[in-house]
């Protein structure tokens, strides 16, 4: 039952791309027929999300078919909790992305069908890239997956599209070639040690982690450089502001939202598990990576001019808080960051369809062309604050759950890491509440909202118009899960933890202080 | 006076050698003979007919192999006195040449596009073929020079035949010719040097003679780096490549492809006999070497990529990388090597020739458009030519899910549990740099504005359909599924 979920899971969306990019000609019928296979692969995400059991076998939903048999090669799928959550914020947000982006215009020569084909594919691709079991068949997905959002940016993009695309795919499919040096160096070592070749995660685990410090070290570094150029870590992240500037707003939630939670994904699927040594040997390299993307992409975030680059910044502050989380080796730490995973795709994906809907209005990404929006839009201002304020973790939103827990945990073993870490959520504040302040208070002011010629300026202003049914409908999903994770957050936390403890067993980390603390 | 015994032949296992340059032949008297206007159906079926036959005795002769010996099958026959080794890597390589053959006679036939070619390519075409079959099985250094002869005169001479754009095209037969001449002279060079060293032009008397003898190792190096030169001349590896570039792009589009496809195989089949059959007891004194080359052929393809504007001279370049690539596979020197590298070439071929069949369509008003400039947008007047063009890049490039991922996969773990794991990290760093040079013609076919009077794209014939369907076709299928290929890679070694 379970199996036969997760292949549905697997394949639905990529039916649906191959039926929509079929339907060239009707955009109409192209849009309805993709946002039903994204509400029914959310109904299966759900399902999967109920049957799936916590605290049981590490992999559930388990499935495996020969594929390459002389390099003993499988098709293998299943899922921990880590994956389940990631798929269930996949299967959340394409339907939301394609709802928001339903009158959107498309460049000129390119059609809304083969848009949405693609993101159906790119769907398919990344629920598969969480669930895969086989090494290889993870390395296989993990750069198949650049093809489809290469053609997404380079397609619908911007005006710099091609370069930003070019960049995105070029530094990720670098990374993944090195990974691969490091997926045949596990694999030699397991023909080595077992006298068969495997791909099989367990199989490689068992192998890997008894491996010497040295080749350790290695080939953790191999997968590591591609996991930190994906989870964009200071200083591999350049590519991510131009690909989320240049990139289509839907396809700048996918990239950040969910894409981008690959790499962290991998330090906890991968390179803890395989090279648990190597891991804690490293772990200090990776927690400074983790603080100066917090410090470097907070500031950036607050000097910023242009929207879409804003996000990037604060994506790339919020993935260093998940990188320390991930390495502070305290169950707390990581739980919080496995939430935060979930929790920053809510918060930033919904910061990104608020802005992208401001940029919509005002058709300027320039923080300075708007001013006092809120006047001539107060629900879409609402709506800005909430996004906002989950982004920087206030109390009672889902963010400040998991930013806390990550603080929390990693004072015990980091605590000079934890300190600083603490300054990024001051910056948030800032950043957040300036840009807040910027855009929506005040009087209304700035180029986009107010055209040069004062004559002009009582129709402008009618061109300002607050959120349509859709964008409420549209938005609403979200804000609902913000608040109801910011209280009550046990849904997620139940799925997430029992991995999580397994991830921490199997990298040999004990928290004694943290648990004598909480009792 | 000594008598002369004529030589033990096995005729059924020569037979697909004897059938090409047979038939050959017989287009020779098609040429002398016949009327014009009925040549060039003739040609092509000979052509057609030989290759197809050729297959067929070439696959009853592997059935019939297998059954004598048991279940694993003999692992071959030598035969002609020793001068030719028909065994598994010799019927693999022949099987690659006979198919990438094939796909090469598809696009040479097809007249509806080009136009460009006359009846006498066909015979060359079967000498050049004939002769590659012999070089991949060729056990004696004296038959590999003949067959690098055999293959390389008509190959000089197709290079040369390009109707309507003459001067680049002769142009190129002259540059191949002379530094081809200069390469052959290095190979019979080299072999007379071993000759001194081992008292014998067989293969494995060298390889006798450098176990355990107190023979000045200089002739046995010496002869050694001649003859290897002349044979990375063939397989375009840099820095022997500097002919590659000028003769891809002056070349008639389908001779480019054959030459392309079927020159890399031979090459590489005679690069990987000569190195485990003769040589493989010296390999630590001369692998150090053929690191460098490999790096440099990587370095040399990767980088001067990037920098082409014609289509045809980036893919030659991008042959160059794959050179390097190969030859990481060809000096892991095991079982793994020897298949992952026989599987590179089969892939690397059909690539390479559906890539040449399409680059043939664009044209404009004076025949072929190969700038790179005059590509942009042709998603938009053609967007399948340019979605299959790009599938065949991101093969070029590796991308998963496309055969040159697997080949890649399998060479570089057949090096890496070699030992060479600096070489793979360095190969992985070139085939990320190559990746630019793929994805920038992806992004100007794509997403670039179409030029003013930019180039046509042909309807093509059935013929050139058929073979870039094809190349399609296995890049695919050996992306998903290489299972099958790959046992037949690996079922056996060299017979020495």
């Amino acid at each position: 039952m379970g199996t036969a979920l997760l292949i549905a899971l697997l394949l639905l969306p990529l039916a649906g791309g191959v039926v929509v990019a079929l339907l060239r000609g009707d955009d109409r019928v192209a849009k309805l027929v993709a946002i039903t296979v994204a509400l029914a692969e959310l109904v299966l995400a759900v399902l999967a999300w109920l049957s799936y059991v916590p605290g049981a076998a590490r992999i559930q939903f388990a499935g495996s078919v020969g594929w390459i048999s002389r390099i003993g090669v499988h098709l293998s799928f299943g899922v921990d909790g880590i994956a389940l959550a990631m798929i269930g914020v996949i299967a959340l947000l394409v339907p939301v992305v394609i709802g928001a982006g339903w009158a959107d215009k498309v460049p000129e020569g390119r059609t809304v069908s083969g848009m949405l084909s693609l993101i159906l594919v790119q769907q398919s691709l990344m629920v598969a890239v969480f669930a895969a079991t086989d090494v290889f068949v993870f390395y296989v997905l993990f750069e198949i997956m650049l093809v489809p959002m290469y053609f997404l940016i380079g397609g619908y993009g911007g005006a710099r599209r091609q370069y930003a695309a070019v960049k995105f795919f070029l530094y990720s499919f670098f990374g993944g070639l090195i990974m691969l040096a490091s997926v045949i160096g596990c694999y030699a070592l397991a023909a080595d040690r077992t006298g068969g070749g495997s791909f099989d995660w367990a199989t490689l685990v068992a192998v890997t982690k008894e491996a010497p410090l040295s080749t350790q070290v290695w080939l953790f570094f191999g997968f590591f450089l591609a996991f930190a150029i994906k989870a964009p870590l200071v200083p591999l992240h350049t590519w991510l502001p131009d690909a989320a500037e240049q990139a289509p707003i839907g396809v700048a939630v996918i990239l950040v939202g969910v894409l981008d939670k690959v790499g962290t994904f991998g330090f906890l699927r991968y390179c803890l598990p395989m090279f648990p040594d190597a891991s804690r040997t490293l772990a200090p390299l990776v927690i400074v990576l983790g603080v100066l993307g917090v410090l470097y992409g907070s500031l950036l975030a607050t000097g910023q001019r242009d929207l879409k680059r804003f996000i990037a910044y604060v994506s790339i502050a919020h993935f260093g808080f998940i990188a320390i989380g991930i390495f502070a080796f305290t169950s707390q730490a990581q739980v919080g960051a496995v939430t935060y995973m979930v929790n920053h795709s809510l918060a930033t994906g919904m910061l990104i369809l608020v802005i992208g809907m401001v940029i919509a209005r005002g058709g300027s990404t320039s923080i300075a062309d708007y001013g006092g929006m809120a006047k001539l839009t107060p629900l879409l201002a609402g709506m800005f604050l909430v996004a906002g304020l989950s982004t920087l973790s206030l109390p009672g939103t889902n963010s400040f759950i998991s930013e806390f827990l990550v603080l929390l945990g990693s004072y015990p073993t980091q605590p000079v890491a934890a300190v600083f870490a603490t300054i990024g959520m001051i910056l948030a504040a800032l950043y957040v509440l300036w840009l807040y302040q910027r855009i929506m208070q005040g009087p209304v002011r700035g180029a986009a909202l107010i055209p040069s010629e004062p004559a002009d300026a009582a129709p402008a202003r009618t061109r300002i118009v607050d959120l349509s049914g859709r964008e409420v409908a549209v938005l609403a999903p979200m804000v609902a899960l913000i608040v109801l994770l910011g209280v009550y957050p046990k849904p997620v936390l139940d799925v997430v933890t029992p991995s999580v403890a397994a991830t921490l067993t199997s990298v040999g980390a004990a928290d004694p202080v943290v648990a004598q603390e909480g009792k | 006076m000594q008598q002369i015994t004529a030589p033990d032949i096995s005729y059924l296992a020569i037979a697909p050698i004897l059938i090409v340059l047979g038939f050959a032949c017989v287009g020779v008297l098609v040429e002398a003979f016949a009327a014009r206007e009925r040549r060039w159906g003739l040609q092509v079926a000979i052509s057609a007919a030989a290759l197809i036959l050729s297959g067929g005795f070439l696959a009853y002769f592997l059935s019939s192999n297998d059954a004598a010996g048991g279940p694993t099958g003999r692992t071959g026959v030598t035969t002609l006195a020793g001068m030719v080794t028909v065994d598994k890597p010799a019927l693999f390589l022949w099987g690659t040449l006979l198919a990438l053959g094939l796909l090469a006679l598809l696009l040479l036939a097809d007249r509806t596009v080009g136009g460009d070619l006359r009846t006498e390519v066909f015979p060359l075409f079967l000498f050049a073929l004939g002769g590659m079959l012999v070089f991949c099985a060729a056990n004696n250094l004296l038959t590999m020079f003949v067959a690098l002869e055999v293959l390389s005169l008509p190959l000089y001479l197709m290079c040369g035949l390009a109707r309507k754009r003459r001067l680049i095209s002769q142009e190129a037969a002259v540059k191949y010719f002379l530094l081809g001449a200069f390469a052959s002279a290095f190979f019979l060079y080299g072999l007379a040097l071993l000759y001194g060293y081992a008292g014998s032009v067989k293969l494995a008397d060298i390889a006798t003679a450098a176990v355990g003898t107190d023979r000045s190792d200089t002739l046995l190096f010496a002869g050694l780096g001649l003859l290897t030169v002349g044979l990375l001349f063939k397989g375009s590896v840099g820095p022997f490549h500097t002919w590659t570039p000028d003769v891809y792009q002056g070349a008639p589009t389908p001779v480019t492809a054959f030459m392309a496809a079927c020159t890399k195989v031979a090459a590489f089949g005679g690069i990987l006999r000569v190195l485990t059959v003769a040589f493989q007891s010296t390999q630590w004194e001369w692998r150090g070497v053929l690191w460098g080359v490999a790096i440099v052929s990587m370095a040399i393809g990767a980088i001067f990529g990037l920098t082409q504007t014609d289509v045809k001279r980036m893919i030659a370049y991008s042959s160059v990388a794959h050179a390097g690539f190969l030859l990481v596979g060809a000096i892991a020197m095991d079982a793994d090597g020897l298949s992952s590298t026989l599987f590179y070439l089969l892939t690397y071929g059909f690539t390479t020739i559906a890539a040449f069949g399409v680059v043939g369509l664009v044209r404009g008003g004076g025949g072929e458009v190969s700038t790179l400039s005059q590509w942009a947008g042709l998603a938009k007047r053609s967007p399948m030519l340019a979605w299959v063009f790009t599938f065949l890049l991101l093969a070029l490039a590796g991308i998963p899910m496309t055969s040159g991922f697997i080949g890649k996969f399998l060479v570089f773990s057949a090096a890496l549990r070699d030992g060479m794991a600096p070489l793979v990290v360095v190969a992985l760093v070139f085939s990320a740099v190559a990746a630019f040079f793929y994805l920038r013609v992806v992004v100007l076919m794509h997403f670039r504005e179409p030029v003013e009077d930019g180039p046509t794209v042909s309807v093509p014939g059935v013929f050139t359909t058929v073979a870039i369907a094809l190349g399609v076709f296995v890049t695919l299928l050996l992306g998903v599924v290489p299972g099958f290929v790959l046992t037949w890679a690996s079922s056996g070694g060299f017979l020495s």
